[in-house]
């Protein structure tokens, strides 16, 4: 007995049985469910606002905030609005995390390569200190280090001072170069030489691959930017005045200065994500195979170039990824200097919700700032791992 | 005249040059080169300034009489009075002295049924129903009114209990939420892959801190009108939330490592969508993640500390509580701060530890 061949299903099968059309019916069920949980949490919240007479809106931000901001990159005071404190306070957050990440990426590299060295107690140390700083809670980290600034350093009256540096209760004292033109001039060598040492890698680089014939390719790059910036700055009449921090009679006065705060946030941050990148950093030299570095040898290439040619690139490839979440981690880990009052821009918003009870608004603020900068840094980080991936054919 | 040729035996080679020992270690890896004898040297010179001061500070010079006078001494090192003093409000918060018996058992009991959830002859079924039952006691003996154990409300649990509960209970919690959320982030319908990656990158890309200020401060608003939630139960919630969307990443990594022929053939079986991720797909990835899972414990573990900024007095939070308000005692913050830091450091070694040795284990069928 003959079976009849089984017909394919028609495209359009409102049947149970149809993959098409259940897989429809779940989204709809889906985005009917969030919907309605979105809605129902809008309602109760416009409810319950309207209860207690609580007012909503973005308008707030244009009235003055009355409460000033412990240190700012520039003037405010309190009859400022809002949305200044704000602005200071992502500033502020911003200063935290670049700083913190460039000296983070400096040290936790460092310690990374350190646990390769030929010396064991360095090993041991680069270890230990991973394992240790790994193993406790930032936020520990951040307190016990507000602690030691601002309890057991000296008084100001006899802050500790290496020559024109002064420690104390209320932070570091340094000289700071005083503006001039001369300065402009400076950087603006350093854009010409940057744009200079582009080009010479560029022709280096073309000369190479038609003659083999190898040029500096690291060391005349950078004497061109250090040239052409020492260059702008003699053109600008070679300023070298400085701000010097003098001792007062109850502060210390003039010069540049960081406060405890601000310092407490940025050492317990660094210390602790540079126990994490030094971990990444370990993982990605150690996932390069040995027979690499030995062919890289076979070939005849100098140690720089095994480093820069064969190794590197394929390390960073492995580190990008969980480097950039670390920065990322670094970044988000910054609003814990509300904890030690750092103004940031989590602790202008709690200041700011508890003297006008705008709870949705200011933590909406917290987490537009906080995402605005996340997805920037992953955009940017994707480009740059999208660009050291393997071209694949 | 054939010469005769006399026997004479080659010199001996000279014995191997000894590389086991403490002189040929010391040479290789201390000595190897002038850089090498450099570092060295800088190194032990700063150990040997560091350690003993450190030595003298915190064990020769120390007192651990619980007495601030005592430690106004001159002389005095490390003041460990300050924890003799007041470890049971640094270990329970304000719980009530009488009746701190009842976390110290019932935290006791979680940790034993955290360490049976971490060997491998505990991961079948039962471990579930295990984890409500000891659940149920914790709560039962902390919040008491059953029994004849007085009623302690949640604002008075505080300390080491209320951070290994919340770590432990939000990392439970969020599991069946991560598997979900991963597997919604793979699906093929787009509407559910949308709203999973919006979760996933809207919570990574805030600080857990957003999180918590929305649960103490919004959440409240969120409720119908007459429903109150207790503040405990809605950072747990937030802490769960917050775990939920990590977790279904590592999740998500171990169901990507999966070849796609397992899927393949357990179609091919005629299993259905969801047969072939319970029975084939995620026990395979789950296994394969466990030491991300354990990281992202230590994690969680840490990150409990932050609960202290919305007001629960967890083990960072309870030591600010013990010593703030006491003129006597703030000046011994810093031994207070090591204490602490002692004990979240054996917990999180261990784990790390532990992370290792499990990987091993889940590895060894990889291993021929």
């Amino acid at each position: 007995m003959a079976v009849a061949p089984r017909t394919p299903p028609s495209k359009r099968d409102w049947s149970w049985r149809s993959q098409a059309f259940r897989g429809l019916l779940y989204q709809i069920l889906a985005v009917a469910l969030i919907g309605g949980a979105v809605w129902f949490l809008a309602h109760n919240t416009a409810e319950n606002m309207r209860i207690r007479g609580i007012k909503s809106g973005f308008d707030f931000l244009w009235a003055p905030a009355g409460f000033d901001i412990g240190e700012s990159l520039f003037p405010f005071d309190s009859n400022n609005p809002y949305w200044k404190a704000f602005l200071i306070g992502v500033s502020n957050t911003l200063r935290v995390a670049v700083v913190g990440i460039i000296l983070t990426t400096i040290l936790g590299t460092l310690i990374g390569v350190g646990r390769f060295s030929r010396n064991g107690l360095l090993r041991g140390l680069c270890q230990a200190y991973v394992e240790f700083f790994r193993n406790v809670p930032v936020l520990l980290q951040l307190l016990m280090w507000y602690l030691l600034f601002t309890e057991l350093l000296p008084d100001i009256t006899d802050a500790k001072h290496v020559g024109p540096f002064f420690l104390s209760k209320g932070g570091l004292s340094f000289p700071e170069p005083l503006w001039a033109t001369g300065h402009l001039t400076g950087v603006i060598g350093w854009g010409l030489g940057a744009v200079v040492a582009w080009f010479y890698r560029r022709w280096a680089q073309a000369k190479f691959e038609a003659t083999g014939q190898l040029r500096s390719m690291f060391w005349v790059p950078v004497v061109i930017v250090i040239a052409c910036g020492a260059l702008g700055w003699i053109i600008g009449g070679a300023p070298f005045d400085f701000n010097m921090p003098k001792k007062g009679e109850f502060a210390i006065e003039n010069g540049g200065s960081l406060t405890p705060e601000f310092m407490a946030v940025l050492l317990g941050l660094v210390l602790y994500t540079a126990a994490f990148v030094a971990e990444v950093v370990r993982s990605g030299i150690s996932s390069v195979a040995r027979g690499q570095s030995e062919a890289a040898q076979a070939l005849g290439l100098s140690k720089g170039q095994e480093m820069q040619k064969v190794l590197l690139p394929q390390a960073l490839r492995v580190i990008i990824p969980p480097m950039t979440s670390q920065f990322l981690n670094l970044t988000k880990n910054s609003s814990l200097a509300v904890a030690i009052g750092y103004p940031d821009v989590v602790s202008i918003a709690n200041t700011a919700l508890n003297q006008t009870g705008r709870a949705v608004e200011c933590i909406a603020i917290i987490m537009l700032v906080y995402l605005t900068t996340s997805l920037s840094t992953s955009i940017f980080m994707g480009w740059y791992n999208a660009k050291s991936a393997i071209q694949e054919r | 005249m054939a010469e005769t040729i006399v026997f004479q035996s080659a010199p001996a080679r000279p014995a191997p040059v000894k590389t086991e020992g403490l002189v040929p270690w010391a040479k290789a890896n201390l000595f190897a080169n002038w850089q090498s004898t450099v570092t060295t040297v800088i190194v032990l010179g700063v150990l040997l300034y560091a350690i003993p001061n450190f030595i003298q500070w915190a064990f020769l010079t120390a007192t651990t009489v619980p007495n601030a006078d005592a430690c106004r001494a001159p002389g005095v090192g490390a003041c460990w009075g300050v924890v003799t003093e007041k470890y049971r409000l640094i270990i329970f918060g304000r719980y009530p002295m009488d009746e701190q018996w009842r976390p110290l058992v019932a935290t006791l009991l979680l940790l034993a049924l955290l360490v049976a959830s971490c060997t491998r002859a505990f991961w079948n079924k039962w471990i579930i129903v295990l984890w409500v039952v000891v659940v149920g006691t914790f709560f039962a003996l902390m919040y008491g009114n059953v029994f004849g154990l007085t009623k302690v409300t949640t604002d008075r649990w505080g300390g080491l209990p209320l951070t290994i509960m919340l770590s432990s209970l939000s990392m439970v919690m969020s599991f069946p939420i991560a598997i979900a959320v991963a597997l919604g982030r793979r699906s093929a319908l787009p509407a559910i892959r949308t709203f999973c990656t919006i979760y996933v990158e809207l919570i990574r890309g805030v600080p857990l801190i957003s999180v918590l200020f929305m649960a103490s401060f919004m959440f409240p608003l969120f409720m119908p009108q007459g429903v109150t939630v207790d503040v405990m139960i809605r950072v747990l919630a937030g802490l769960t939330l917050f775990a939920a969307a990590y977790m279904a990443e590592v999740i998500r990594g171990g169901l990507q490592a999966m070849p796609k022929g397992q899927t393949e053939a357990a179609a091919s079986l005629g299993l259905s969508y969801w047969q072939t991720q319970f029975k084939i797909i995620l026990p395979q990835a789950l296994a394969l993640v466990v030491p991300s899972i354990v990281n992202n414990f230590i994690g969680l573990f840490k990150d409990t500390s932050l609960v202290g900024i919305v007001s629960l007095y967890e083990l960072t939070g309870s030591l600010g509580l013990a010593l703030n308000g006491d003129a006597d005692w703030r000046p011994y913050k810093l031994e207070g701060y090591v204490f602490i830091t002692l004990i979240y450091f054996a917990f999180c070694f261990a784990m790390s530890r532990y992370s290792l040795w499990i990987e091993k284990q889940v590895n060894k069928s990889k291993l021929r």
